[in-house]
């Protein structure tokens, strides 16, 4: 099985070979350089295999419908005595003396034919500028849509073998009608001596209790008398409580409740912000204060969501994980305070100088001046020096791969910061080639290794079983620091910066394939055999979309870097879809699965799981709602670019992309408030007494008392 | 593996690691960028007001919509007549103290390329509309609209600059004046001052990639000598691109800013000579109304675009003109340079 999967990967990556090559030329290209392939052929062959398989389906039907007639021509040996059982037997002798006639039922068969049409017609209608199919990144785009409909019509494929099924069963029945018709005409074959003898010999059996006796069972354990049960009417699907484990110390316990409830806070102030500005584009005269202008509030909203809510997130996660993976406690808490002080007060003072408008230039998730983004650092950096010190302390022999992710990416974030506020490099052109290099390498070497670190504990933590390969996840880890170092330039692709630059990031847009490749088969291959845990737990499903999204938003990610692409959906807000996909479907996903995970462990509260529901799906349905639009908005905006309309048409056509995009919005937003709720409850102290639990507290004071006076009593003796 | 096991070794290699990549493909090429690149003979340095218009601009957060950089390739060619290159930025260094150097070339068109706006659009009296409310001038927009940068007063002061609103969009007291503030004054300067410069003598422009079909066929129907037919360029979207802002779409143009085409004696004219004329060369002889830019130089239109929108203007709302063929206009552009 692994070898057959080895040569999947390895014929996977053969396949995606060529674009590696490609990607630096400008013209559509061929998977096979030496014969002229193009879209339509391409999309010929796939027709062809579809049909291939289709065909090895019905011989599939065709053999089995073969084999179960050969079976109808061999039924002599039904009608034989010998093979009857006791219950037919008795049946049978029944039967000769009264014989009546044996009533049978219809079954009625239903087809659920599951398909998506809409997909298929959607292509249709981009196909408005020639060519567009036959642009690598269109193509992969169009192979990540394809995926939902093939696995739909692999559906529709079980759904119709299940009712083949269901068919022959019912001809089975017939069968039997026609045995059981055979046995009343020839009733009197079948001979009085011969039925008793073999009724007699099947039917010994020993006397009751002969075995076991009479006593009842002892049960000194109480496994079987003491059974606690559960009476109420379930209304949804029953969630497993997590598994109690030892406690771990009360004071970062609410260390990290801290973090996480500052992350939760600016999360929503954040996500209200991001709301708003939906609202701005569909209503843009909704207000008039300078405050609250656009260009003002957009940047406070990407900081919030970015350096604030994500950033506390997952520092508040790895203050668990940290020194859990270590087999240790965290170097300093009083350092892990200071951490959080430091961050929300950037935050705090950031917000406020962006609305006032004071900021640091044009640099997206650089607007912060820097007296306001070293408080950030400063808290960054103590946090880095707190894992760094906790790692040293380990008790375990080897670092786990958790903590790599982890403490490389607070190392890097740290880095990243510091050479992109230093002044000496960016005069001029300078200062956008920095930008390109921060804006990605925040993104791709802290929120996503940290949360690659996440999920290398969590993962294993939820399904209890180690992670599927080790060294897979250390592949990851190296090659994810040397292509995503490269690519920041990607964002400033036909710009005037050096074209070479902009060659080494689409190439290691590329590269980061393999990464994110592997990190998904680790991922996918650990979840493989355990489905049946994900629909009993409500943090496993957060992280599964998490890792889908890892796979889908990376992949699109390298689509878009090519040069082609670049042509129809820079500048457009399918760049905005993107960003949303990345940033929400893996990283804030990932965190509320963390939140999840851990909260109710450390506060031994579990989340209302109603809420926990309501999240899940409105922040999962509510991202479709806002990406999907987006996407089909943007490349109709890019295309309208291109085929040189007034600018002002491209406003327009997107009016209703943008209200849709404000309806996900909306449902994200809501979403929020569900976790901000089920945090609440987790967080607070339970409300009603166990009263048995409380009696023996009194009774356990009591005894405390007796004892005391005994030792004193004894003291003084 | 000793890395593995000794944290000392990972987080020094891969510190090193990411720092040796850094240096490859940040500090280096910008510092290599930052130092070889001289801003270009024929541009000149922000005055003061432009320098404190900049500051406006970037403290409103413009560059969240409007990206300042014009690509190599053919879609961009609607936002400059060439390629920006490095030395466009060369100019520009650290904004001050506190805050880090604005290229402002952005990442996200939600509103126009404004690399050549100063070009594009010259007009004072339209710039302070379109900032007042956006509305006034382009009734599809999604700008959000400047309040602040305006002040409404009892009656203008000197050194005031008035601003005529339409009735309609009027939201202030019908008795009071609407004048610009400092800011807004300056953030106009700023904007006018987004001009591409032409790159010194002998010097080629950088080439657009990827050229359309589409306007290859339009070259290649050059030769016809009949009037503009279904062939031709479009001339209501080349309208829409380049006269619209301020003539509007139905051709009435603002009263107090922009005149109306609609029953124009130029546009009705015959003779198309003067029509060209201002479209190639810009115009600023009625007091009445804004200044008008050389939009057709600007835009690099071509005699077949010229017709085309000619004829558009000659034949709607209601206009009814003779209309000019391509040649025509070719001859009149020629002559005027």
């Amino acid at each position: 099985m692994k070898r057959y999967l080895n040569f999947l990967i390895f014929g996977f990556f053969l396949v995606l070979f060529p674009l590696i090559g490609f990607s630096q030329t400008d013209k559509p290209n061929s998977f096979f350089p030496n014969f002229n392939i193009s879209t339509s052929d391409f999309i010929l062959i796939i027709i062809f295999l579809l049909i291939f398989f289709l065909l090895l389906f019905s011989f599939g039907i065709y053999k089995k419908t073969a084999a179960y007639f050969r079976s109808r021509k061999n039924q002599d040996a039904d009608k034989k005595l010998e093979n009857f059982d006791l219950k037919e037997l008795e049946t049978l002798k029944k039967l000769k003396s009264k014989l009546n006639n044996p009533s049978n039922k219809i079954q009625i068969l239903l087809l659920f034919l599951l398909l998506s049409p809409n997909l298929l017609l959607a292509q249709d209608e981009a196909a408005t500028r020639e060519g567009i199919f036959s642009e690598y990144g269109v193509i992969i785009t169009i192979i990540l849509i394809l995926i939902p409909l093939i696995l739909s019509i692999v559906y529709l494929i079980v759904r119709i073998r299940k009712s083949l099924k269901t068919y022959f069963n019912k001809s089975d029945q017939i069968s039997a009608q026609e045995l059981s018709t055979y046995i009343k005409d020839n009733i009197d074959t079948f001979k009085d001596e011969e039925i008793d003898v073999l009724k007699e010999a099947l039917s010994f059996e020993l006397p009751e209790n002969s075995i076991s006796g009479h006593l009842s069972p002892k049960d000194p354990h109480k496994l079987i008398t003491n059974i606690s049960t559960e009476h109420y009417l379930s209304f949804f699907a029953r969630k497993r409580n997590p598994i109690k484990r030892p406690k771990i110390d009360p004071k970062l316990t609410s260390l990290i409740m801290w973090f996480l409830g500052s992350a939760i806070f600016w999360l929503l102030v954040g996500t209200t912000v991001g709301e708003y500005l939906g609202i701005k584009f569909v209503a843009p005269e909704i207000d008039n204060f300078s405050w609250l202008s656009f260009g003002r509030l957009r940047p406070v909203h990407t900081n919030l969501v970015f350096w604030a809510w994500a950033s506390l997130g997952m520092l508040g996660l790895g203050y668990y994980v940290v020194p859990t993976v270590g087999n240790t406690s965290i170097a300093s808490l009083k350092h892990g305070w200071y951490s959080l002080f430091f961050i929300n007060l950037s935050h705090l003072l950031g917000t406020l100088s962006l609305m006032a408008g004071y900021n640091n230039g044009g640099g997206e998730y650089r607007e912060y001046v820097w007296p306001i983004m070293i408080f950030f650092m400063i808290g960054l950096s103590i946090s880095m020096v707190n894992y760094y010190n906790t790692i040293a302390m380990r008790k375990t022999k080897e670092i786990y791969i958790s903590n790599w992710y982890i403490s490389s990416a607070l190392v890097f974030i740290v880095i990243i910061a510091v050479i992109s506020y230093l002044p000496f490099w960016q005069d001029g052109i300078g200062e956008t080639i920095i930008q390109g290099y921060y804006m990605h390498q925040a993104v791709g070497l802290w929120f996503m290794m940290f949360c690659l670190g996440l999920l290398y504990y969590f993962l294993p933590q939820q399904f209890n079983k180690p992670i599927y390969s080790y060294s897979l996840g250390i592949l990851a880890f190296w090659t994810q620091i040397l292509f995503y170092t490269l690519i920041g330039t990607h964002h400033f692709v036909f710009s005037a910066l050096p074209w070479w630059l902009q060659t080494v990031a689409i190439v290691g847009s590329v590269g980061m394939l393999i990464p994110v490749t592997s990190g998904t088969i680790n991922f996918l291959m650990t979840f493989k055999g355990d489905w049946t845990k994900v629909s009993n737990s409500y943090s496993l499903p957060f992280f599964l979309v998490g890792v889908i999204y890892y796979f889908t938003g990376s992949y699109q990610g390298t689509a878009e870097a090519f040069r082609s692409t670049n042509l129809i959906w820079h500048f457009s807000d399918f760049t905005i879809a993107h960003s949303h996909i990345t940033m929400y479907g893996i990283i804030s996903f990932i965190l509320f699965a963390g939140i999840y995970a851990i909260v109710p462990r450390l506060t031994g509260n579990e989340p209302p799981q109603l809420t926990v529901g309501a999240h899940f799906w409105l922040a999962l349905v509510g991202l479709q709602f806002y990406t999907i639009p987006l996407m089909i908005g943007g490349t109709l905006k890019g295309l309208s670019w291109a085929e040189g309309k007034p600018f002002i048409d491209s406003v327009v056509l997107m009016g209703p992309y943008w209200l849709w995009r404000a309806i996900g919005g909306s449902m994200m937003l809501l979403s929020h408030f569900f976790l901000g709720y089920n945090f609440y409850k987790m967080l607070a102290k339970k409300e009603t007494i166990d009263v048995r639990e409380r009696a023996f507290n009194i009774l356990e004071k009591h005894l405390i008392a007796l004892e005391t006076e005994e030792n004193s009593k004894n003291s003084v003796q | 593996m000793e890395i593995f096991n000794n944290h000392k070794r990972l987080f020094i290699t891969f510190t090193v690691m990411f720092l040796i990549l850094t240096l490859g493909v940040a500090i280096g090429p910008a510092l290599n960028n930052q130092n070889n690149n001289e801003p270009l003979p024929n541009s000149k340095p922000l005055t003061k007001e432009e320098t404190a218009g900049k500051l406006v601009y970037i403290s409103n957060g413009c560059v969240g919509c409007h990206s300042q950089q014009v690509r190599n390739v053919e879609i961009d060619k609607v936002w400059g007549s060439r390629p920006g290159i490095a030395a466009d930025y060369a100019r520009i260094e650290r904004t001050s103290f506190l805050q880090n150097t604005a290229t402002l070339m952005g990442t996200e068109r939600t509103g126009p390329d404004l690399t050549n706006i100063g070009q594009r659009q010259s007009s004072d009296a339209w710039h302070y509309l379109h900032l007042y409310n956006p509305r006034i001038v382009i009734p599809q927009s999604i700008m959000p609209r400047y309040k602040w940068l305006f002040e409404v007063k009892d009656y203008p002061e000197e050194g005031d600059i008035k601003v005529e609103v339409p009735d309609e969009y009027k939201d202030f007291p019908k008795n009071k004046v609407l004048v610009v503030t400092k800011d807004g004054m300056d953030l106009v300067a700023y904007l006018k001052s987004l001009k591409q410069v032409k790159l010194p003598d002998g010097t080629p422009d950088p080439i657009f990639l990827y050229k359309q079909k589409q306007i290859a066929s339009n070259e290649s129907s050059n030769g016809s000598t009949e009037a503009p037919s279904q062939t031709g360029p479009d001339g209501a979207q080349l309208y829409a691109a380049n006269c619209q802002a301020c003539h509007q779409s139905n051709g009435e143009g603002l009263k107090g800013a922009f005149p109306p085409l609609k029953g124009s004696k130029i546009v009705l004219d015959d003779n198309p000579e003067i029509m060209v004329g201002i479209i190639m060369k810009g115009y600023d002889a009625r007091e009445e109304y804004g200044v008008m830019p050389a939009v057709g130089t600007n835009a690099n239109l071509t005699a077949e675009q010229v017709a085309a929108i000619m004829n558009h203007e000659k034949s709607s709302w209601g206009n009814n003109a003779r209309k000019v063929t391509a040649d025509e206009v070719k001859k009149i552009m020629d002559s005027l340079k």
